[in-house]
């Protein structure tokens, strides 16, 4: 039945693609030639005022231009045209040193939040304020005191990455079951050996959860932070395309974006299962 | 004319240098390939490789009848794998060590910033020794922050940024010098396809227009346009600061009625079939400054050659981007994605000045866009009496010291004349905005002048 149900699911996917694809074609086709124009004024003009071809690219003319980038991703002509493939792996690059940097901050961060009822009552406020800031917001700041762009790019995946990991520790840590807790103290453990053997297991789940979430926000925050810096990334591939007004390639950087996205995220949840444990 | 080696070769065009030289100076004309080498260089080329070729055969007969028995591409060529003529000809042309060689220059894509563009594919840096990466940037802002941080050496930037930058104008206060203008002219106003019956301004109120930044001479020009026409900018229309590309997305999403933008975008709503091209901003002001070319003071204090240079480099790219025989190359040097990033259309409409107005018209004007690098003085004191005039300065402004500190004549003019132009005499000059004069020397009685203008 599962086997049937994963079909059925296939079928039901690859037709709602179809849909979608042909409903595509159909909104952008041409409304034909504009008649009674200068020849040598049409000739200045582009496809949209002559041919009547729509502003926004159809699934063919997407799907052409993607066979080109993948074909080869890795050209470099220059400081402002690069490949998608450098483009990305730039992308890439800069989300894992933030990210890697959020990880050893908020995971120590959050055992001692988790483990001190103190602690966790004392942050609780800045936590709750830093939060919710969009990385847009943060970039000029950065960009004004660090005073270079790049490392202020790492800086805002930095701070938007931190959070939902440094909560989801301490939430993780501080709702260990009390029971292990007390069967380890009775045991006569060590305060740090505790904390590896017993609690850093217990609450696995929930931090991996929280990295889980942070690895999406790093990734999301990339494409606005190159945006904004620009120079390389796939967020700087989107802008630049966007100066041109060619949709197309936009709508291409979209899709990849979110092919990315979907890589890091079940990258992740692939190490959740592995320290899920039975209660 | 013994040792005038084979004269059908001499018709390509590049060689008007070999004429007034003596002896063998033909020599290498033919061995150059055609492209952006000025008649400078050439020169200077063809005297390196004679001054070699006389101390290898010092004896002028032996010399003819080598040259005569080999012909002189042969010659050349045999020099330049015995020894490396293009590396002499460099230090020949250096009058300076230079301290640093590999630059990074920033630039929005606009045609504005055509010299500093075209000089990196056309190889007018390399021909200084310098190798610039131009790096393109998503806005004033940041082309700002990033020049003050020191990631950039140098940038494109409007001609009224850093004047403001030096006073502190929406920025912390750091000294900004312009070597050089970049273009003149090269903007228009555009409006939406909907308005093509109203062209008189005076029925304009209400309506939202874009420009690109506050510190730009479009927002001075659209403004002065507007208030010639009666209308006040800050009462009676909306203007709002868009970054250029996404004037013509909101052009398209009727979010604004039109914008006073670089020729480049508006041409590009002409050629999406959006906007129509309502007046060029040379019917405002025919010879306005438009970009700059900007460096900070530190950089050109601690590194003179560099600077000098990078400010030659600039200005013989100038020099060959104002001639419009030039313009149909340089499109297409600066059509790619590794600089503008626009249909090659648009930008040949933009630089040879044949383009269509949107309406269904064809319209040649060769002066659309120009390329001017004098940095007069008096470009400077009119921009601070806009500022004034729009209350982007109050009190008292030092008109002239802050033009001679920032826009840099002499520096130009050095360039200039490195370069085999001839710079103007005069630092100052007036001129006539919409049938107006300015005279530079009264810049406060000019602010006084107007109308309309911000109160304070």
């Amino acid at each position: 039945m599962s086997g049937s149900l994963t079909l059925r699911a296939a079928i039901v996917s690859v037709a709602l693609f179809a849909v979608f694809v042909l409903g595509w074609h159909l909104a952008t086709r041409s409304s034909g030639a504009t008649s009674g124009m200068d020849p040598e004024y049409a000739k200045l003009m582009g496809a949209t005022a002559t041919q009547g071809k729509s502003a926004m690219p159809g699934p063919l003319d997407v799907a052409s231009k993607l066979w080109e980038h993948l074909s080869q991703p890795f050209y470099d002509k220059g400081p402002n045209d690069k490949g998608l493939g450098i483009q990305i792996g730039y992308s890439i690059g800069r989300v894992l040193v933030g990210y890697l940097l959020a990880v050893v901050v908020a995971i120590p961060l959050g055992f001692l939040i988790g483990m001190s009822p103190l602690m966790h009552k004392a942050l609780d406020p800045y936590i709750q304020i830093l939060k919710p800031i969009s990385p847009l917001a943060w970039m000029p700041l950065a960009l004004y005191t660090i005073k270079d762009s790049s490392i202020s790019a790492i800086f805002v995946i930095f701070i938007c990455a931190v959070w939902p990991m440094l909560i989801n520790t301490a939430f993780g840590v501080a709702s260990v079951r009390r029971e292990w807790i007390n069967v380890a103290r009775t045991l006569e453990v060590g305060t740090l050996r505790r904390a590896f053997t017993v609690v850093l297991p217990a609450a696995a789940p929930t931090i991996l959860t929280g990295m889980r979430i942070s690895i999406g926000i790093a990734w999301l925050v990339i494409v606005a932070a190159e945006m904004l810096v620009g120079g390389t990334g796939i967020g700087y591939f989107v802008w630049n395309e966007w100066n041109n007004l060619s949709i197309t390639n936009v709508i291409i950087a979209i899709l990849l974006i979110g092919v990315v996205g979907m890589f890091f995220d079940q990258l992740l949840a692939r190490v959740a299962r592995l320290v899920t444990f039975p209660e | 004319m013994t040792d005038r080696l084979d004269p059908r070769r001499h018709g390509q065009g590049l060689c008007s240098c070999c004429g007034s030289e003596p002896a063998d100076s033909t020599l290498s004309c033919e061995s150059v390939p055609s492209g952006a080498l000025s008649a400078s260089e050439q020169g200077l080329k063809n005297r390196v490789e004679n001054a070699l070729l006389r101390a290898i055969l010092p004896r002028a007969e032996t010399r003819r009848a080598f040259l005569k028995a080999v012909g002189g591409a042969t010659a050349a060529a045999a020099l330049a794998e015995v020894f490396p003529v293009a590396t002499a000809t460099e230090a020949f042309a250096e009058t300076g060590k230079l301290e640093k060689k590999k630059l990074a220059v920033g630039f929005i894509p606009i045609t504005c910033a055509t010299p500093i563009i075209m000089a990196a594919p056309l190889g007018f840096y390399s021909k200084q020794g310098l190798d610039v990466d131009v790096v393109k940037t998503a806005g004033w802002a940041v082309v700002r922050d990033k020049t003050m941080n020191k990631e950039y050496d140098a940038a494109h930037m409007l001609a009224p940024m850093p004047i403001a930058i030096s006073m502190g104008l929406g920025s912390t206060a750091q000294p900004f010098t312009v070597p050089a203008i970049e273009n003149i002219n090269g903007q228009a106003i555009c409006l939406a396809l909907k308005h093509k019956d109203r062209r008189d301004p005076a029925s304009w109120k209400g309506m939202k227009f874009a420009t690109p930044f506050d510190y730009s001479n479009h927002n001075y020009l659209l403004r002065y346009y507007l208030a010639e026409h009666g209308l006040d900018p800050d009462q009676d229309v909306q203007l709002r600061v868009v970054p250029p590309p996404e004037m013509v997305a909101n052009l398209r999403a009727d979010n604004i009625d039109g914008f006073l933008a670089p020729d480049n975008i508006v041409q590009r709503a002409v050629f999406d079939g959006i906007g129509f091209i309502h007046i060029l901003s040379k019917e405002i002001w025919n010879g306005h400054p438009c970009c700059a070319f900007a460096a900070s003071q530190a950089f050109a204090t601690e590194m003179p050659n560099t600077y000098a240079a990078l400010l030659r480099a600039l200005i013989e790219a100038s020099a060959y981007a104002s001639k419009p025989e030039n313009r149909k190359q340089i499109a297409e040097a600066i059509a790619p994605a590794n600089y503008l990033n626009a249909p090659l259309t648009v930008l040949e409409q933009v630089l040879t000045g044949t383009y269509a107005d949107g309406l269904g018209g064809v319209k040649k004007d060769p002066d659309r866009v120009t390329f001017d690098p004098f940095p007069w003085e008096s470009f400077a004191v009119w921009i601070l009496t806009q500022m004034k005039r729009w209350g982007q300065v109050k009190g008292d402004v030092d008109y002239d010291g802050i033009a001679r500190k920032v826009f840099l004549v002499t520096d130009a003019a050095k360039a200039m004349k490195d370069a085999g132009l001839t710079p103007p005499t005069s630092v100052s000059k007036g001129f006539t905005i919409m049938g107006k004069p300015f005279d530079p020397s009264q810049p406060e009685a000019y602010v006084n002048s107007f109308k309309i203008r911000k109160a304070g």
